[in-house]
């Protein structure tokens, strides 16, 4: 094992000084037992609440600073040098615990590469650009004849955003458009003959590409090791550790319906105006309306009864009686439509059993033309959203409540407080999921049930 | 007419010589297709584009890449087989004529063999994965339900055309200029709406999320059904791309065309949907009311929704409104109207199925034949060739010897000598450089190695 690099050794002799590491290899350290698991807690902790953050669909600036204030609080030491050894351990040790399934894979590379995002946008501009040339990338500032010449091109760009164009932002990076996809996404770059040109503030764009495909890479490397050695080599020791720690932190899975397992077809109109919350109730009546639902809808509705215990012959009665009624036939029904239903719960295919959507999932799809899905709270326009609560027998002062807070963006606030409101009871824990949205209200309406019957 | 008499017809017509040709009646049956198949169908030339130029006798070249390229067949009573896969241009050929797709799909180039996923399978991790795939958009004239009056649903007119026509022009520019890709096949789905095939080898390789990056590049559409702003604009100035979309294509083509052919302003009912767009309730008030009233007076010489959209323009436009940021809801308006719909999800995953080009409709029995990006504004879907037009013109030219090129003598020989000249040949000769280069630069790189 190699010594990890750190910048501020390498750089010794000049001002560039960072703490920020790109974990390229384990650090060569001693690390006692209990630091094992509690340095890893504690990142986690940061993890957690950026993914927290993000499900609540809060603004970039406020993870940002939400994400430096969390690492203030649960990775800092008085001694620097501390800070960068349990940096490096933690992330290392989650990377044994993340690394094995392709569901944490995903979790920690995106938590991981959002922290670094942050981190690295609060270095000063020397440490970024001495960070970027860490990462050997090959691509050189745009040269000045070339910088007037699309200058017309960058400035529109700049307003664009609502940012103007300021001398001191004139290094532009010109880099294949492939390696800046969430810049080339948001429209935020010229692009011109595949080449998209960077600013300097938007350097972070590139280098967490890099990072991301780095860590993406080593993390299957690091399953392949666990999984051939590490795992039965540390039996007795950190396997046990390992394993506890993810499912310690990871939300509650509602692929399999428990506790209220089982609701048949006949009682599912009844459940959908008590227990549904706006996202699903929404699609279940345009489907009952409509006698039809676009694919998004399908699959946002479809996995989420598969939650809430609707069996698969019955999800495949559900919307076969639906959709004959109209535009398809019963053939049609097996043929094209059925397939996917099974497919959702495991029965074609892949075979994989498919979790219901989040609220994270939910808030970040993009409905189209025709499209019911999505979050009402972010996708509804405001007089939509108003009657829609109002239909749920939300009383109109907390319609306003509600309709401030998604103004403000606070969508799963805005259903947590609908569900408040319908309830009669309040909901500490927050809204997060609609499985969860439906649990807890079941939960309320059967000891609701309970204390009557008393 | 019964079946018998269909099948009769076309027993004839295969007998008979030219005096009868003209008896091919209408329609999509299996009999009519199996002579497409036979004697129409491109097979080499799909078989080639597929090959990417691994099928040349290179030592570079990758024999096993056309044979793991997934090929789907729609068979004559919805069967749908998935996964096949072919190694040769006659085992595809052959395989085509014998079963007679409906419909034919392609699909991604996975890692391994498609129709051996199985055996793979077993070994664990995940092997079976798709590696390459075109670029692929899909544009369907009903996505634009909400913004044409002439037609709905599956149909399609002269009238509503155009909108794919500039839906072409947009992306096809931006796929160039912006993205510098240079192998972009158009392709007309055979009734509602037209594919794009983008062949690059740099495309091809993209992964998920750098598809969704260029989905979403082209994305201005937002909100759903439920929200009223379906499209909104923010900023001082609009993206380079977004304002020579506008100025370039979409700006002409709304207010010489569309609100005229469209109706757009003419009657109440209509003018309210666009008048919901605008932000200030008390503009859309004053236009209102004067749109009301002055119903009877109407300019006859001037086209009435011309008239009112000038009204609208300079309502919104007029210096006092310009401070407060209503400007902008002229190019909103005329980007809810005119702007590309794409089906994003075909475009995001590498293993969506595209039907492939010149396969026949059964719906409309319209072959899928390419559109020219340059003269998309010649291309009428109702002049598209028919299967019974085209087996027809077989027979009309009788038989002949060399069963190579019998296109030539049907409708169809023009979109094929298109597909061939203007796609096919520049791409297979830029693949050829490609696995030229590639075999030199690893030459270099071991003869490097070797001198160490």
């Amino acid at each position: 094992m190699q010594v990890v690099r750190c910048h501020r050794i390498s750089s010794s002799n000049d001002v560039v000084v960072s703490t920020l590491p790109l974990y390229r290899s384990a650090p060569p350290l001693e690390v006692r037992l209990e630091d094992f698991e509690l340095f890893a807690v504690d990142r986690l902790r940061v993890l957690k609440g950026i993914s927290d953050g993000l499900s609540r669909g809060k603004k970039p600036e406020e993870i940002a600073k939400l994400a430096m204030d969390l690492w203030k609080a649960n990775m800092r030491y008085p001694q620097a040098t501390e800070d960068v050894n349990k940096d490096n351990i933690s992330h290392f040790v989650l990377r044994l615990v993340y690394c094995r399934t392709e569901e944490l894979r995903k979790w920690f590379l995106s938590m991981e590469t959002a922290l670094f995002r942050y981190r690295f946008h609060s270095e000063s501009s020397e440490a970024q650009r001495a960070l970027m040339s860490e990462f050997n990338l090959p691509y050189k500032a745009v040269s000045n004849a070339e910088f007037e010449s699309v200058k017309d091109k960058l400035v529109q760009v700049a307003r664009s955003m609502g940012q103007t164009l300021l001398p001191a932002d004139a290094i532009f990076y010109k880099v294949p458009f492939e390696e800046v996809s969430e810049l080339v996404a948001g429209r935020r770059v010229f692009i011109h003959k595949g080449h998209a040109y960077v600013a300097m503030n938007q350097v972070v764009s590139i280098v967490v590409t890099q990072f991301r495909s780095h860590l993406s890479k080593a993390l299957i490397l690091t399953n392949r090791k666990w999984t051939s050695t590490i795992r039965e080599q540390e039996k007795d020791r950190l396997t046990p550790i390992v394993e506890a720690l993810c499912t310690s932190y990871l939300g509650p899975d509602y692929s399999q319906p428990k506790e209220f397992a089982e609701i048949s077809i006949k009682d599912i109109d009844q459940i959908a105006k008590t227990s549904f919350p706006l996202c699903m109730r929404h699609l279940f009546e345009k489907v009952r309306e409509d006698h039809h639902l676009k694919h998004g809808g399908r699959m946002q509705l479809g996995l989420f009864l598969k939650g809430v215990g609707l069996k698969v012959d019955d999800a495949l009665a559900f919307w076969k009686a639906e959709f004959a009624q109209k535009v398809v036939g019963a053939e049609r029904f097996d043929k094209e439509y059925a397939y996917n239903i099974r497919h959702n719960y495991g029965r074609e295919g892949k075979r994989t059993d498919y979790t219901p959507y989040s609220c994270q999932k939910v808030i970040l799809s993009t409905p189209g033309v025709g499209d019911h899905h999505g979050c009402p709270y972010r996708h509804f326009s405001e007089e939509n959203l108003r009657a829609a609560l109002a239909r749920m027998g939300v009383g109109s002062r907390i319609v306003e409540d509600v309709i401030d807070k998604a103004r403000n963006r606070h969508y799963q606030l805005a259903c947590t407080l609908t569900f408040e409101a319908v309830h009669g009871s309040s909901c500490d824990a927050g809204i997060n999921h609609p499985n969860q949205y439906f649990i807890e209200s079941q939960k309320i309406l059967q000891s609701k049930n309970g204390s009557m019957a008393q | 007419m019964t079946k018998d008499e269909v099948e009769n017809g076309r027993d004839d017509m295969l007998i008979d010589g030219p005096e009868q040709a003209n008896a091919v009646p209408d329609g999509f049956n299996a009999n009519y297709l199996r002579i497409y198949y036979g004697k129409l169908f491109p097979h080499a030339d799909i078989f080639k584009w597929m090959s990417y130029g691994n099928d040349g006798k290179h030592p570079a070249c990758d024999k096993s890449y056309i044979g793991r390229r997934e090929f789907s067949f729609t068979l004559e009573n919805d069967i749908y087989i998935r996964f096949q896969s072919f190694n040769s241009a006659s085992e595809l050929e052959n395989s085509i004529k014998e079963k007679c797709p409906f419909k034919i799909d392609i699909g991604p180039v996975y890692s391994v063999d498609p129709a051996k996923r199985h055996a793979y399978a077993q070994s664990g991790d995940n092997v079976f994965t798709p590696v390459e795939r075109e670029l692929v958009f899909d544009i369907d004239i009903t996505d634009y339900d909400d913004v044409r009056y002439c037609c709905t649903g599956a149909d399609v007119c002269l009238e509503c055309w155009p909108l794919m026509t500039i839906a072409i022009k947009v992306i096809d520019t931006a796929l160039r200029d912006d993205f510098g890709f240079n192998h972009i096949l158009w392709v007309y789905s055979g009734r509602r709406g037209v594919h794009c095939w983008v062949c690059d080898g740099k495309a091809r390789r993209l992964t998920n999320e750098q598809r969704a990056a260029i989905a979403d590049y082209f994305r201005v559409y937002q909100g759903n059904e439920n929200s009223n702003k379906k499209i909104s604009l923010p900023g001082h100035v609009l993206h380079p791309f977004l304002a020579r979309s506008y100025t370039e294509v979409l700006k002409g083509f709304f207010e010489a065309k569309l609100l005229s052919n469209q109706n757009l302003l003419s009657s109440e009912e209509r003018y309210e949907k666009i008048l919901e767009m605008i932000p200030d309730g008390s503009v859309a008030a004053e236009l209102r009311g004067r749109w009301q009233e002055k119903k009877r007076s109407s300019m006859l010489k001037n086209d009435i929704n011309v008239v009112r959209w000038e009204q609208l323009k300079h309502a919104l436009q007029s210096g006092k409104q310009k401070a407060q940021g209503l400007r902008r809801c002229v190019e909103e308006i005329v980007f809810s109207f005119t702007y590309p719909r794409l089906d994003m999800e075909v475009s995001k995953h590498m293993n969506h199925l595209l039907k492939a080009p010149f396969c026949v409709h059964p719906k409309t029995g319209r072959v899928c034949v390419p559109i020219d990006p340059n003269n998309c504004d010649e291309f009428d879907p109702t002049k598209v060739p028919t299967l019974s037009q085209l087996l027809e013109e077989l027979n009309r030219g009788g038989l002949r010897q060399d069963a190579e090129d019998e296109w030539d003598r049907t409708s169809l020989g023009e979109s094929v000598t298109f597909f061939r000249s203007s796609f096919l040949h520049p791409l297979l000769k830029s693949c050829k450089e490609e696995i030229e280069s590639s075999y030199n630069t690893k030459l270099q790189q071991a003869k490097n190695t070797l001198s160490w």
